[in-house]
C-alpha cells in the first residue's frame, strides 16, 4: 500500500520522498543493539550557574540512545530537564552561565565542544527540531518562502528559483492546501496548525535523520493535535527519520513511541518499551503519573490518586531520592543515598523500592 | 431530576466589530455565544467543553454577568439576571463565584493570602472573625494555617489555585464556575485539584459549572456534559452516556482525538480526523456551522439548514439532522482514502 498522510483539509494524499532517492529514503530501521544508535546521549548534564548563587543540575546523568528510525520519548513535567536536554543535544543552550558535560555522539561525531560553524552545517541538514509554540518560532515579518528555502539555501546547491519550487512542494507534502499562494503569506496569516505544519516542513525540507519535536502539539487544540501528531507520524516513518518526542502527555507517547524515557528533576527514572512502561510501571513516579490522569476511557466516579506535594518539593539527587518527599513507598534510605539507574529486565530503574509488578494494573481496562 | 439551580434560555453574546474613527459604524458581530441553552441541577456538576475559541469561557463570564449578554435569559434561582442592575446584581453575585485559569493572574500579588480571602466577605460587608475564617478556609483547601500571612508568590501553582479557590468557596455560594482549573498545572498536581473540587462540592453542596478543553478532565468531575461548537451546543447527555454514544459527528471526533495513555488503546483506536481549523465565528459556515469539518456529511440539508437541539434519546440531546442515521451506523464517515471532492462544496 502506499503511504499517504491526511492535509489540514482531511483529503488524504500520498506520501512523496523528501528528495529523489526513495530508495535512500525508506531506509529500515534496523535491530536495536548490534549497531551503532544514530545518537548516543552519554551521562549528559547541563548546569546553570548565576553568580552569588549555587549551580542548577538542570540535567544529570542523562543517556540515552536513538537508533536511526526509531522514535523515542521523553516525558517528564515542567522543569525535570526534558527541554534542556534536547536543546543540548542541538547545541542550543547560551554559553554564558551554562555548562554542558558528558557526551553526544551522534552518528560518530561528538557533538559536544564541537565548533559553532560545524554544529550549523549539522543542524536542519542532518537533525532538525520542532518547537513547542508555532506563534513564536516564526519570525513575524518574513514570509514563509524566506524562512522554508533558508534551510534549502544553507545546506545544498541548489539556486533560488528551485528552493522555491521546493518549498512549494514542502508545503503541499505536510499538507497545506493551496502551497502555492500560502508560500508568499506571512506567518499572522496562518493558523496554529498551519504553523505548525510549516515548521515541520522546515525541519523536514533537508530529511534529516534526526528529529527532535519539543512539545509540538501542546499550544494546539485537540483536533488540530491529531491532525499533527498523525501527519509527523507518518512522515517520520515514511522517510525514516528518527524521532525524539518531548512532551508531558503519557498519551501522546502511548501512541507513538517504541521507547519511553521518563524524567523527573533532572535525571531519568525509568527507561523502558511503551508496552512494558505503561502496562506494569515500576518507578513510583511513573505509576504515580498514571494514576493521576483522569482517562477518556474511565468511567465517573473512580477516584483519581494524586501525587502529593508539588515539582518543586524535591530532595537534591546528591543527597538521595528526588521524588522521596513525594513518594508514597519512600522509606529511610531513599532519602539518605542517591539510587542509580540500573537495568532491571528489558528496563532501567532508577529507584531503591520500585513497585511490585502486579499492583499497578493498567486502570480503566474495561 | 431536581430543580434547576441554573437556567441559561437563548442565550446571545456578539461582540460588535467596529470600523471607522467617528462614526464607528457596526460592521459585523462575533458571535461568540450563539443561542445557548442549558440547565443546572442543583448539586450536580456540569461540564462544558470545546475547542478554544467555540465561546464557552464566554458563556461562563455571561453567567455571571462579566460579560454582557446581547439576547436571552439567565435564569438563576428564579431571577433573570440579564435584567438585573446595579446593587441587586452585585448582591446577586454573592451566591456564584468564579475560579479561574490562571492562578498566577488571578491572585493580586501585593496582597496577602489573609487579605485575598477576606476581600470578598469585606465586599459583601459580612460580619466574620477575621483569624478564624481565615484559618477556616484554608484548612478546607488542604493549605496550612501560617500560609495566612504570606503572598501569592510564595506557593506554587497547584498551592495558588487552591487559594484561588478558597477565594471562590468564601462567601458560601450555590453555584461556582470554574474555567479551565486544572489547565495551567502540571499534570501530577491537576488530580490534586480535581480531587479538592470534588470533596468540596460533597461538603458545602456545592453546584459546579466546569469549563475545559479536556475531555477526560470533563468527563472525570461531570455528571452532565454539553459539547460546545462555534457557539452553540452540539451535544448534551450524562457524562457515561456521552462516552459510550457519542451522537453528534463532532463529539465523536474529539473523542477519537484525545489520546489515551494506553498503547494497547492507542494502537486499537481508530482515529477520525477532522479536516482544517475552526472557522471564524463573526463569519460562521450556515446551515450547520460544523459542516465545513464534518466527516459525516450528507448532500442535503447540511449546509442549508441549522439543525435545532433536538432530543434523540432519554436525556440525550445532540444538533445533528442525522444523528439516529449515525447512532444506527446508516451513515458512515468519510473513509480517509475517499477524495474530499465528493462532498458538496465548501
Amino acid at each position: 500500500m502506499r503511504p499517504s498522510i491526511p492535509n489540514s483539509d482531511g483529503e488524504r494524499m500520498p506520501v512523496e520522498y523528501l528528495d529523489d532517492h526513495p530508495a535512500e529514503a525508506t531506509r529500515v530501521r534496523p535491530d536495536r543493539g548490534g549497531e551503532t544508535p544514530l545518537l548516543r546521549v552519554d551521562n549528559l548534564s547541563v548546569t546553570f550557574s548565576h553568580h552569588g548563587s549555587k549551580p542548577v543540575f538542570a540535567v544529570d546523568e542523562v543517556s540515552f540512545d536513538v537508533q536511526a528510525g526509531e522514535h523515542v520519548g521523553l516525558v517528564g513535567e515542567s522543569g525535570s530537564g526534558k527541554s534542556v536536554t534536547s536543546l543540548a543535544v542541538m547545541g542550543l543552550l547560551p554559553t554564558r552561565g551554562v555548562q554542558v558535560q558528558g557526551s553526544v555522539n551522534f552518528d560518530g561525531r561528538e557533538l559536544i565542544g564541537l565548533e559553532t560553524s560545524q554544529l550549523r552545517d549539522l543542524r536542519g541538514a542532518e537533525m532538525a527540531m520542532v518547537f513547542q509554540d508555532p506563534m513564536t518560532s516564526l519570525n513575524p515579518v518574513i514570509n514563509i518562502e524566506r524562512q522554508l528555502t533558508e534551510v534549502l539555501l544553507r545546506h545544498r546547491e541548489i539556486s533560488k528559483n528551485d528552493a522555491r519550487t521546493e518549498a512549494v512542494d514542502l508545503l503541499n507534502k505536510v499538507g497545506i492546501p493551496d502551497p502555492a499562494r500560502r508560500v508568499s503569506e506571512y506567518p499572522h496569516q496562518l493558523s496554529g496548525g498551519m504553523r505548525q505544519r510549516v515548521l515541520i516542513a522546515i525541519a523536514l525540507a533537508c530529511r534529516p535523520r534526526l528529529l527532535i519535536a519539543d512539545e509540538p502539539t501542546t499550544a494546539l487544540d485537540v483536533t488540530i493535535q491529531a491532525q499533527i501528531l498523525e501527519l509527523l507520524k507518518e512522515l517520520v516513518t515514511t522517510t525514516g527519520t528518527a524521532l525524539v518526542m518531548i512532551t508531558h502527555d503519557l498519551g501522546i507517547v502511548a501512541g507513538l513511541c517504541d521507547r519511553v524515557h521518563v524524567m523527573y528533576s533532572g535525571r531519568i527514572v525509568e527507561s523502558s518499551e511503551r508496552r512494558t512502561l505503561f502496562a506494569d510501571p515500576r518507578h513510583p513516579y511513573t505509576g504515580g503519573l498514571m494514576a493521576s490522569i483522569p482517562r477518556l476511557d474511565q468511567r465517573r466516579g473512580e477516584p483519581l490518586t494524586p501525587i502529593p506535594g508539588s515539582p518543586t518539593d524535591t530532595l537534591p539527587w546528591s543527597q538521595g531520592c528526588a521524588f522521596a518527599p513525594r513518594c508514597p513507598h519512600a522509606q529511610g534510605d531513599c532519602r539518605m543515598e542517591t539510587p542509580r539507574l540500573e537495568p532491571l529486565g528489558n528496563r532501567a530503574l532508577r529507584c531503591f523500592h520500585p513497585l511490585p509488578p502486579t499492583q499497578t494494573k493498567p486502570r480503566g481496562s474495561s | 431530576m431536581t430543580e434547576p439551580l441554573l437556567q441559561i434560555r437563548g442565550l446571545k453574546v456578539h461582540f460588535p466589530i467596529k470600523k471607522g474613527i467617528l462614526l464607528d459604524r457596526q460592521v459585523g458581530a462575533v458571535k461568540a455565544v450563539d443561542g445557548v441553552d442549558l440547565d443546572v441541577a442543583k448539586g450536580q456538576t456540569v461540564g462544558l467543553v470545546g475547542e478554544s475559541g467555540c465561546g464557552k469561557s464566554t458563556l461562563g463570564r455571561a453567567v455571571l454577568r462579566l460579560t454582557d449578554i446581547t439576547e436571552g435569559q439567565v435564569i438563576f434561582d428564579g431571577e433573570d439576571l440579564a435584567q438585573l442592575k446595579g446593587e441587586a446584581l452585585r448582591k446577586k453575585r454573592r451566591s456564584m463565584q468564579m475560579v479561574f485559569q490562571d492562578p498566577m493572574a488571578s491572585l493580586n500579588p501585593r496582597q496577602s493570602v489573609e487579605t485575598i480571602l477576606t476581600e470578598p466577605l469585606r465586599a459583601h460587608g459580612i460580619q466574620y472573625d477575621r483569624k478564624n475564617r481565615v484559618q477556616e478556609l484554608l484548612k478546607l483547601v488542604g493549605l496550612p494555617g501560617s500560609a495566612a500571612n504570606r503572598y501569592p508568590h510564595e506557593f506554587s501553582g497547584g498551592q495558588r489555585q487552591r487559594i484561588g479557590i478558597a477565594r471562590a468557596v468564601a462567601l458560601e455560594p450555590d453555584l461556582v464556575i470554574a474555567d479551565e482549573p486544572v489547565s495551567a498545572l502540571d499534570v501530577s498536581i491537576q488530580a490534586q485539584v480535581l480531587n479538592l473540587l470534588e470533596e468540596l462540592q460533597e461538603r458545602l453542596g456545592l453546584t459546579y459549572l466546569v469549563i475545559a478543553h479536556d475531555l477526560a478532565v470533563v468527563r472525570h468531575v461531570s455528571d452532565q456534559v454539553a459539547v460546545m461548537y462555534l457557539g452553540s451546543i452540539v451535544e448534551q447527555a450524562s457524562s457515561d452516556e456521552l462516552y459510550a454514544k457519542p451522537l453528534h459527528p463532532y463529539t465523536i471526533s474529539l473523542m477519537s482525538a484525545v489520546p489515551v495513555p494506553d498503547p494497547e488503546v492507542e494502537d486499537r483506536r481508530e482515529r477520525i480526523l477532522l479536516s482544517g481549523d475552526l472557522p471564524s465565528p463573526a463569519n460562521p459556515p450556515p446551515g450547520c456551522r460544523f459542516h465545513t469539518r464534518c466527516p459525516y456529511r450528507q448532500e442535503i440539508r447540511c449546509h442549508d439548514e441549522r439543525p435545532a437541539l433536538r432530543l434523540i434519546e432519554p436525556g440525550h440531546t445532540a444538533a445533528c439532522h442525522y444523528a439516529e442515521e449515525i447512532l444506527s451506523g446508516a451513515i458512515r464517515p468519510r473513509q480517509a482514502d475517499e477524495t474530499f471532492a465528493a462532498g458538496p462544496s465548501r
